[in-house]
């Protein structure tokens, strides 16, 4: 038997941002015909390495060989030069033009476009797309399609671009579950017809589904390499985070109380002027976590906006402790008990460039306690600060650090500090655990858990469907704007959110219970 | 000729100086570089011409060292914004400041000079008889020269590889590094070139529309031209339309006057300006809940490995 040929091989690879170290003297071997997973948490360095491939980064020292030729790697197009096309887990696409326009883009031979140009290069494009059945429309503006749909994209650029290797970043991370599947499909087929593959991901079970060989990385170190069939969930698990793998936490039943917000008939406009949550109902209870599962893009934005009072709503109504709210403000809301985690916590939720003390006074600075006419009370908020931290196990290097440098683990446990301590009845949490390690998911999903065991309502907005079935009392299913099921606790198997997901109505067992609960 | 048809005649010709600065601002932002600079350049283009047509009395080598006069300036402009990153607004404000100061400075000698200068023009007699493009038949090659420019440009953007990367530059550069595009000497061309066009307003401006030098002459054409990007939606040929209907409100004033109005002249020297915000109110409003067409990295210096 053939021993099969190594195409890329990458020795002791070291890259430093800043003090931090990304890669921390990396190997890495891919052989020819295989999908390799490159298994890690976010932040183990994955992402950096193969753009190091990909020509975005250049490795401080350590070298790449690639089909046995050492190469530089300077810029994306030499990558591509060299048969290396990726696919990139935030779309390379210009989102103001077409399908055709970006699969082409960087060509530079033929400079006049004509009708008959086009028409031949959409001809070529739909050959290939055909080949390996990824359909798209080819001649509409990127940001119309479905994430779906532009990773298709993304896959016949590099085949277009002749790529031999190609590199997944994270693709499944914004797909639905029948998304995936599909992908899968694509995959295995690209490697029928010869084609090299990487997939970098953390998610275990689809690795163990589609890869022949498997990398993890922890930290900026490579740690292991072995065949599938070598290895278990479990072991992979362990040598991803480095210890027993966390077990979900428990849960405990409790009852509902009353109704802390109840939303009617809510519709909810865009920028745009387009509907983007289009006549909902719902209700939040004491004692109840509410997840809502959905691909991005399908309300959820703007369903958490209008909660918190930074966009208006356009009819419907919205009542919270037993009163309508009627145009609010935002500080209206927070002094009403509204918390809200956002969804970009250095966008939104932390200013940066501040020290912890600031960032925790955001919300609460206007309070008699921190601030009498106008002068912050200095010494009792840097003591309140100290506490706070303390309670909820933030490490920073002292008080005044800019909050930029924590890590996103900490930020995240800053901004929930800020918010429980304002005592809500109602939390907002949308993404809460996006971007964070293991140990920090945990943290979060427990302080979720603890304000509904405390008796406030939390409305869970997540793309993560197994953090929205396991925290959740009840799961809403957003499409389009629309509850497209509500199911409780333990009522629903993954396969059939995904399906309400996706757009599918009336599943077995998805009634819709809103008015019911109402 | 009739009163239609010499407003017509007054929009062309108050328009085209226009037309070349807005042109040039479009290339700017195409690439993703905004260009404050446009006044300072104006100026200095044309108070370049007005010395070297002085002293030479050759239009061909005026117009060259024009070129290379505005085209420095832009080139000031990218080096700030493109290589050092500096922030455009900032830095295109400095560029006007410094035109503005440096043209007076430069200008005193010729300043209120008539220039002797005859363009060549265009004659279409064949057009003489038809009423309404009566008006075309006798106008001077810069008028064409623009004209001209509005449909290359418009064709380079929208019909050559070259445009599709302008528009993916200005709207992603990232992307279009990956692509294997260089951002940065995109960035670089298409802000000198541009500069170069805004530098031919001033040129138009002093040995057509005003020929003589007078301190900080261009009065806001600079400004309005910036204005004019946004309501031709950065397209070169609805430009051509933005340009000369502010450059018939521009001409408007004189005739007004001629015709002995009982107007006071400050309002109608105003009323550029006061259309300028109208316009911008209106289109603004009008294209509100269309999705924006503004190159999406205008005003974003792009590095590479910046980590978001």
């Amino acid at each position: 038997m053939n021993k099969p040929s190594i195409v890329i091989e990458m020795k002791d690879i070291v890259k430093k941002f800043g003090d931090v170290i990304a890669n921390d003297h990396v190997n890495f071997q891919v052989e020819k015909g295989e999908i390799h997973a490159l298994l890690g948490e976010n932040g183990a360095g994955k992402s950096t390495i193969m753009s190091m491939l990909s020509g975005i980064y250049r490795p401080d020292s350590g070298s790449i060989l690639i089909n046995g030729r050492h190469v530089m790697i300077r810029s994306p197009k030499e990558s591509m030069a060299l048969g290396v096309g990726m696919v990139h887990q935030n779309f390379r696409l210009v989102d103001t033009l077409t399908a055709i326009e970006n699969i082409i883009l960087g060509e530079t031979n033929d400079k006049w476009r004509g009708t008959s140009w086009r028409k031949k290069k959409q001809k070529e494009i739909e050959e290939i797309a055909e080949k390996y059945g990824l359909n798209f429309p080819l001649s509409v503006p990127i940001w119309q399609l479905s994430v779906g749909e532009q990773q298709r994209v993304e896959i016949v650029k590099t085949l277009y671009r002749g790529a031999d290797i190609i590199i997944f970043d994270e693709p499944t991370s914004v797909l639905t579950p029948g998304e995936v599947e599909q992908l899968f499909l694509t995959m295995q087929e690209l490697r029928r017809n010869g084609k090299t593959m990487i997939i970098t991901t953390h998610k275990l079970k689809e690795v163990m589904e589609i890869a022949d060989r498997i990398s993890v990385m922890r930290k900026g170190k490579m740690i292991a390499q072995m065949l599938k069939e070598e290895t278990t969930i479990q072991e992979l698990a362990n040598l991803m985070v480095g210890q027993e793998m966390a077990e979900g936490i428990l849960i405990q039943p409790v009852e509902i109380g009353a109704p802390i917000i109840e939303v009617k008939n809510l519709v909810v406009r865009t920028d745009q002027g387009i509907h983007a949550i289009n006549g909902i109902d719902f209700a939040i209870h004491e004692h109840e976590i509410v997840g809502i599962a959905g691909v991005a893009g399908n309300g959820q934005k703007e369903l958490a906006e209008a909660l918190t009072g930074l966009i208006p709503w356009k009819s419907g109504e919205i009542i919270f402790n037993h009163k309508k709210l009627v145009n609010p403000s935002v500080s209206e809301l927070i002094d009403k008990g509204i918390a809200h985690i956002p969804e970009n916590r250095m966008k939104s939720g932390l200013a940066g460039n501040l020290g912890v003390v600031e960032n925790l006074l955001m919300k609460s600075y206007r309070k008699e306690h921190r601030a009498k006419f106008g002068l912050l009370n200095k010494k009792a908020n840097t003591e309140w600060a100290r506490n706070l931290i303390q309670q909820f196990d933030v490490r920073t290097p002292d008080l005044l650090s800019p909050v930029g440098q924590l890590s996103g683990g900490n930020q995240q446990k800053l901004l929930f500090a800020r918010e429980i301590d304002l005592k809500p009845k109602l939390m907002i949490a949308v993404h809460p655990t996006q971007g964070l390690d293991v140990g920090a998911t945990r943290s979060v999903h427990e302080m979720l858990v603890h304000l509904r065991e405390t008796g406030s309502g939390v409305l869970l907005i997540s793309e993560d469907l197994d953090e929205v079935m396991h925290l959740s009392d009840r799961i809403l299913v957003l499409y389009n704007g629309k509850i497209n099921g509500n199911l409780k606790r333990g009522q629903a198997e993954k396969e059939m959110i995904g399906q309400l997901m996706a757009g599918v109505t009336n599943q077995k067992g998805a009634f819709d219970e809103s008015k019911v609960v109402i | 000729m009739d009163m239609v048809q010499l407003i017509l005649a007054a929009a062309i010709s108050g328009g085209t100086s226009l037309l070349f600065a807005v042109l040039g601002g479009i290339l700017n932002e195409k690439a993703g570089v905004i260009n404050l600079g446009t006044e300072g350049i104006m100026l200095i283009g044309a108070v370049i011409s007005a010395i070297f047509y002085l002293q030479t009395e050759n239009l061909f080598v005026t117009f060259l060292v024009m070129l290379v006069a505005s085209g420095l300036l832009g080139l000031l402009h990218a080096f700030l914004c493109i290589t050092i990153r500096a922030n455009q607004i900032v830095s295109g404000l400095a560029v006007t400041l410094f035109g503005t100061g440096l043209s007076a400075y430069l200008g005193k000698s010729v300043a209120g000079v008539p220039i002797p200068v005859s363009i060549p023009k265009i004659e279409l007699s064949l057009l003489d008889s038809i009423p309404f493009l009566s008006i075309f038949s006798e106008l001077d090659i810069f008028i064409w020269m623009s004209i001209a420019l509005s449909i290359i440009l418009y064709l380079y953007m929208y019909k050559t590889s070259w445009g599709l990367h302008l528009k993916a530059v200005g709207d992603n550069p990232s992307t279009s590094d990956a692509m294997g595009i260089s951002v940065t000497a995109f960035r670089y061309f298409h802000v000198v070139v541009g500069a170069m066009l805004m530098g031919v307003a001033g040129f138009y401006l002093i040995m057509v529309y005003s020929p003589n030098w007078i301190e900080g002459m261009t009065s806001g054409r600079g400004w309005i031209a910036i204005a004019l990007i946004i309501f031709a939606r950065w397209n070169p040929i609805y430009a051509l339309f933005g340009a000369y209907f502010f450059g018939g409100l521009d001409s408007l004033g004189f005739r007004m006057q001629i015709y002995n109005f009982d107007i006071p002249s400050y309002f109608l020297k105003m009323i550029p300006y006061l259309a300028t915000i109208l316009v911008l109110m209106f289109s603004g409003w009008k294209n509100r809940h269309k999705p924006s067409i503004e190159p999406k990295s205008l005003g974003n210096p792009y590095f590479r490995e910046q980590r978001f």
